[in-house]
């Protein structure tokens, strides 16, 4: 019983106020950014890995799939935007997954933390290392010769798309993390899954130009919707019902995993 | 139970499916003293710890650290708590001094504060030569280190040590011991668990012995010799070849005499009245060594977990020229 013990220690609030689980996550979001400077092989994923593709699709497929390099950059590179996110967010479950399996989660829930400040930090350490990358993609992209059609509105809400994208598949990647009994094995079942639903999509070509049977995956896959919605808030052209269906599939996958990840979360203890 | 403790358990329950891996516990642990729960692999301790530390529900039973409950105010326990588990449980892609700043931040300083925690406890841990190195790169006993002071960033009263010295080479070890003490005299109370006699007996107040998931023995280290009761006399004499008639003339005092490869006869004695009769009795021998002794904690260990000793129980035999 809590009354009948004598040394009944002083103790501050049953549980932690929202103002103090903001200042945990943003600490802890400090800390997954601060681990790059021991990790540096993360950075160079988040850094190099997507510009190689990038030079890689538009110097040696570019020629093959749209009749010359400076065409293709325009198409592809709002794509590999959109699939470098998804790689950016598996760090998120990686993460997770490192620390439940070393045991340092333990510590977190032993400490007075919010409940939700640990997997609140990830994915905003998460947003950071996106803006990040779509940054540096831009950047290459306009050395290379991609220039935005539109306005540095459409810039910024295309930006917004993709960290809300980044929101929901974090939630994919978390289920993978607490799934999966380390984090290699955490990388290797999200590389089976972002591999595919990155590559039968509109990212690197049209869905129109694949076999029948595999056009209507393609079409429905949001990963295809969401890369249309980029690339037509850059270039100009019609962009809203890609971003709307980009927007109901994130709120959809949000829904469908958050739940699922809390009950698994819950039933480790 | 007894109230008034600073960690209580009363029937502590886990059970996975139909497997019970802690069964029925009941604890009492003083303000400022050490209970160790001793047991073999396997026996539930950690499990015990970590509900203790409201990392896992229990089955049944119920549990207060510092007088709260530990379901129903689990957030005000953490309040309280440090806890360093058997795997180092630190950010090994953070160097020393920022694990010990995060955790300061988590514990609601401002990074200035934080900051000077670190350096307070990087300095009293002896970590300040690895202190901006990545923590994974610590050899065990320097990240055992790390591990104790992060759990020691917001002046927990109460420490939960799993293992602490599992893994640790005698001199790493004797430090953290050292450290334990220094904790326990300020006043710290602590409860921890390990496979080693010796480090119950050096640490604990009050020892509590369990196996496959049951309490089986609890009380202090001298409490637990007791329970086997008896001790055990050894006779030596000068020159190898009386051995035989010692071992005669002890037999007919004391019938379970037996003679011991070390060139001496051994009996178990029940109360130290037994040694008269043994004495006048080997008279006129020359005995090179004479000697009473306790029930190694090892022996009583083993009996109480009813498990085949590992080690011959014998006495060491000091030799005198």
């Amino acid at each position: 019983m809590t009354t009948r013990a004598a040394p009944h220690l002083p103790a501050g609030p049953a549980r932690a106020t929202a103002g103090a689980g903001f200042r945990q996550s943003l600490a802890l979001a400090w800390r997954s950014l601060i681990q790059l400077r021991n990790n540096p092989w993360e950075l160079a994923d988040y850094s190099i890995q997507p510009v190689m593709f990038v030079l890689l699709f538009t110097f040696v497929f570019g020629g093959a799939i749209a009749g010359s390099s400076d065409g293709y950059l325009d198409y592809a590179l709002p794509g590999v935007i959109v699939m470098n996110m998804l790689f950016v967010t598996l760090y998120v479950g990686m993460g997770l997954n490192e620390d439940l399996t070393q045991g340092f989660f333990d510590r977190l829930r032993s400490m007075p933390l919010a409940a939700w400040a640990p997997l609140a930090g990830r994915i905003l350490a998460d947003t950071v290392k996106q803006a990040w990358s779509i940054v540096l993609l831009l950047g290459i992209g306009f050395l290379l010769g991609f220039r935005v059609q539109s306005s540095v509105f459409h810039v910024l809400a295309a930006v917004g798309l993709i960290l809300v994208a980044a929101l929901a598949f974090s939630w994919v990647t978390i289920l993978i993390g607490l799934l999966a009994t380390s984090p290699t094995q955490t990388q290797l079942y999200g590389y089976s899954i972002i591999f595919p639903i990155a590559f039968v999509s509109s990212v690197f070509v049209p869905a129109d130009t694949m076999p029948d049977w595999l056009q209507p995956i393609a079409e429905g896959n949001p990963v295809s919707t969401l890369t249309d919605a980029v690339r037509g808030l850059l270039s100009g052209a019609p962009f809203v019902d890609d971003a709307l269906a980009s927007l109901i599939a994130a709120l959809a996958i949000t829904v469908v995993a958050v739940p699922i990840c809390l009950t698994i979360l819950r039933r480790t203890t | 139970m007894c109230s008034g403790a600073m960690i209580e358990a009363d029937g502590l329950t886990r059970r996975y499916g139909e497997t019970t891996v802690v069964d029925s516990i009941d604890l009492a642990v003083r303000e400022g003293t050490v209970c160790a729960v001793l047991g073999p692999n396997g026996a539930g301790k950690t499990t015990t710890v970590r509900m203790l530390a409201t990392l896992l529900r229990a089955t049944s039973g119920s549990a207060s650290v510092g007088g709260h409950d530990i379901r129903r105010n689990a957030h005000r326990v953490r309040q309280l708590i440090g806890l360093t588990g058997q795997y180092a449980s630190v950010d090994e892609n953070l160097s020393g001094r920022d694990n010990l700043t995060l955790i300061g931040k988590l514990w609601g300083m401002s990074g200035k504060r934080a900051r000077a925690r670190a350096d307070q406890l990087l300095t009293a841990f002896d970590l300040v030569d690895v202190a901006d190195r990545a923590a994974g790169r610590y050899s065990g006993g320097i990240r055992r280190r790390l591990d104790l002071a992060t759990s020691l960033v917001a002046n927990s009263r109460v420490l939960f040590l799993d293992e602490p010295t599992t893994g640790l080479d005698p001199r790493s070890r004797s430090g953290l011991w050292e450290t334990v003490r220094e904790l326990v005299a300020d006043g710290v109370t602590v409860l921890l668990t390990t496979q080693y006699l010796d480090e119950a007996a050096a640490l604990a107040d009050h020892i509590v012995v369990i196996d496959q998931g049951r309490v089986v023995a609890d009380g202090t280290p001298n409490d637990l010799r007791g329970h086997v009761g008896g001790r055990t006399l050894t006779v030596r004499p000068r020159r190898p070849r009386d051995l035989p008639l010692v071992q005669e003339r002890m037999a007919a005092a004391l019938p379970e005499a037996l003679s011991s490869s070390r060139g001496g006869v051994r009996a178990r004695i029940e109360d130290i009245d037994g040694i008269q009769p043994v004495i006048d009795r080997l008279a006129g021998l020359e005995i090179a060594e004479l000697s009473m002794n306790d029930p190694s904690l090892e022996e009583t260990f083993f009996r109480l977990t009813e498990r085949p000793s590992p080690f011959p129980a014998e006495p060491a035999i000091k030799d005198i020229p």
